[in-house]
């Protein structure tokens, strides 16, 4: 749909999918990678079988086991039968519908977000989805990339498409140049905290600004990563060197003459001059300090120096309510300081935190420190191919040599139905995308933070800065 | 497609998916069952009897078709175990002030009304529920309109094609499956070519 209205990145993207647009109805939006996982998409399958309805495109199509799946060493079985059921079931119909299928034993398998970069299947441009609210994550190559439910699993399945409305546009503008100690997983908690848990709600990101140019590809997955915990369904990044550096050669990406082809067309994405969002906010990364949350949603963090606040100090009545209960979960104090609170688990990983990137910087800070005795301290990495990557490093060694537990690649401890959960009452420091109550375990305690404080609070036992190590 | 019935309250603002159902109950490879699930953590006990002070565990909410949350109801994860395990306890309505947009999109695909009032009416109708338990509102979905004895008649926004669909029964994946042709042209006039799983 041509136009000489400046447009963003985000309009682009959509107007480049548009199948159909009848009167009063939403768009159909071609789809143009489907990644697919074992807990939303049974009851998909299920639905084309009662319709008859084969797979539309197995080829942009792509299904993976990691959110039911252990993190035990890979000769184990999956002691979980309602677990390796569920898994065994995305085998079949992978089989079935003649998807493309990085099952539980594959050196390949990993987190569906880690993996979809890692093999080159997310390009700039695209659209791609995922019955998972993290698909955000692949919104870094500038692709319009969003979770969706099981309903709609099914009509991708069917049809390639979705039925949707618009977004509106919301560009998060970060400034100015991070200080050491603070990183892109800060950024995202920063932003969580200033414009709250429902923040975004009906837009879609666009992060732009010197610090977001600065990250790396695998930072920029951190920060996309999390929009939904802003709630925007997406957040995408403009694609630029790094991003067809990062591509290039990957087992998926386009090869020779499609490579120039597709650059070429990558170039023509970012926001035009003069184009307008619907909502902008500015965050100074100047100013930034390591993050952390203290309470039960993503939007109730603070810097790591500062005090747990107090619900008299609210004046909305029901908000004042949701403080008082989250600070009653959490079993803390309104006013005392973060730092120090005592811990039980760490856990670095998720398809927030579980890449290279994360790792060394987690190796950084263990390297010739032990992990205080009374915290069990675990790195999952995100996926089979970044831990043969870690393991020739020798970041295993460093992990191991500090007491930290190195596993097989899964979500793990994000989302604690795979073995990997707190114990009720525990706290766990975790570079994970989420602190409601229970969800890395029944009443376990979750402060969430980068990989560098839960490096350093690994090392003390308690929530550390690790500027102060 | 109108609804009368009392309601149950739930207050708080974000309430999660994880809460609404948490993820161990996802491992099922089925849509059913999900019901007793429903806000298990808040509603069970350790040893699995029911908290009889949760407000889902009285017979007054057991008989209850809508809920009245905080603001920003169904954040967080994408499952639509959400909307089933709703639907299946009993419920066909859900008011807030807002909804988290993924979980909003589930509920229209399950017939459960996600209803966004303004915050007045939102603050009238929990005054008017903690001096009446058992006062009824009626939900007209053709009309858009939401109203109890002795309060506003609200008017609540819903998506016009999601609104056709729920009243007329249009399923939606055969709406879209009959617009093959469309899809199929589209496909074949991609200039450059993304699909490089084949």
């Amino acid at each position: 749909m041509p136009s000489n209205k400046p447009r963003t990145i985000i309009e682009k993207v959509w107007d480049n999918h548009i199948v159909a647009q009848r009167e009063g109805a939403p768009a159909v939006l071609f789809i143009d990678l489907h990644l697919v996982h074992e807990v939303t998409s049974p009851q998909a399958f299920s639905g084309l079988r009662e319709r008859g309805v084969k797979v539309r495109r197995p080829d942009l199509t792509f299904a993976t086991v990691d959110h039911s799946t252990p993190t035990t060493p890979r000769n184990l079985p999956i002691v979980d039968q309602v677990a390796a059921t569920q898994v065994a079931q995305l085998e079949k119909n992978a089989t079935e519908f003649g998807i493309p299928y990085f099952g539980f034993q594959n050196l390949n398998q990993g987190i569906v977000h880690v993996i979809g970069p890692e093999q080159g299947l997310t390009q700039p441009g695209m659209t791609v989805v995922c019955g998972d609210s993290h698909t955000a994550t692949h919104g870094a190559f500038g692709a319009l990339a969003f979770g969706i439910g099981t309903s709609e699993v099914e009509m991708v399945l069917a049809t390639q498409c979705l039925l949707q409305r618009p977004s509106k546009t919301f560009e998060v503008k970060v400034e100015g140049t991070l200080k050491p100690g603070v990183s892109a997983k800060d950024i995202i908690l920063a932003l969580c905290a200033k414009i709250g848990i429902g923040g975004g709600t009906g837009c879609v990101f666009e992060f732009t600004g010197s610090a977001i140019r600065s990250l790396s590809m695998e930072e920029r997955m951190t920060v996309c990563n999390m929009s939904i915990e802003a709630g925007a369904r997406a957040g995408l990044i403009a694609p630029d060197e790094k991003t067809y550096e990062y591509i290039k050669g990957r087992k998926f990406a386009p090869k020779g003459e499609e490579w120039d082809k597709a650059v070429a067309f990558w170039k023509t994405l970012p926001t035009d001059e003069g184009a307008t969002y619907d909502h902008t906010v500015t965050i100074d990364a100047d100013a930034l300090e390591p993050m952390i949350t203290f309470g039960t949603n993503p939007g109730m963090g603070m810097a790591i120096s500062g005090a747990v606040p107090d619900p008299a100090s609210q004046s909305d009545p029901l908000e004042r309510e949701s403080l008082r209960k989250a600070l009653q979960y959490m079993n803390l104090q309104a006013g005392q300081p973060i730092a120090g609170q005592k811990i039980d688990v760490v856990f670095i990983g998720s398809c927030t935190n579980s890449r290279m990137t994360d790792l060394r910087a987690a190796a950084s800070v263990l390297k010739g420190r032990k992990v205080s005795p009374s915290v069990r301290v675990m790195v999952v990495p995100g996926s089979q191919e970044i831990k043969r990557q870690a393991e020739a490093e020798g970041l295993d060694q460093v992990f191991r040599d500090a007491g930290a537990e190195w596993r097989e690649a899964g979500c793990s401890m994000c989302i604690a139905m795979n073995g990997d959960q707190l114990s009720p009452g525990q706290y766990s420091v975790s570079t994970s995308n989420r602190n409601f109550e229970g969800r890395q375990g029944k009443g376990g305690r979750t402060f969430l933070a980068s990989p560098l404080t839960a490096a350093a609070s690994a090392v003390t036992g308690v929530v550390t800065d690790v500027r102060s190590l | 497609m109108q609804i009368q019935s009392t309601v149950a309250v739930l207050p708080n603002d974000n309430i999660d998916t994880d809460q609404i159902i948490p993820a161990r109950f996802l491992k099922t490879i089925s849509k059913e069952g999900l019901g007793d699930q429903l806000f298990f953590d808040w509603r069970y006990n350790a040893d699995g009897s029911p908290k009889a002070d949760f407000v889902l565990n009285t017979p007054a909410a057991k008989a209850s078709k809508v809920l009245l949350a905080g603001d920003n109801f169904g954040c967080g994860s994408s499952r639509e175990h959400a909307p089933w395990a709703l639907t299946q306890y009993g419920l066909q309505a859900v008011l807030s002030t807002s909804f988290a947009d993924i979980f909003k999109q589930n509920s229209l695909k399950n017939r459960l009304l996600p209803i966004v009032m303004p915050k007045d009416a939102h603050a009238a109708l929990f005054v008017a529920l903690e001096k009446d338990p058992a006062l009824q509102v009626t939900i007209d979905l053709p009309a858009q309109t939401l109203s109890w004895p002795g309060g506003p008649t609200v008017e609540f926004p819903i998506d016009a094609f999601a609104k056709d669909c729920l009243l007329e029964g249009v399923d939606e994946i055969g709406y879209v499956l009959k617009q093959d042709a469309a899809i199929a042209a589209f496909e074949a006039q991609r200039s450059i070519s993304l699909n490089t799983l084949a």
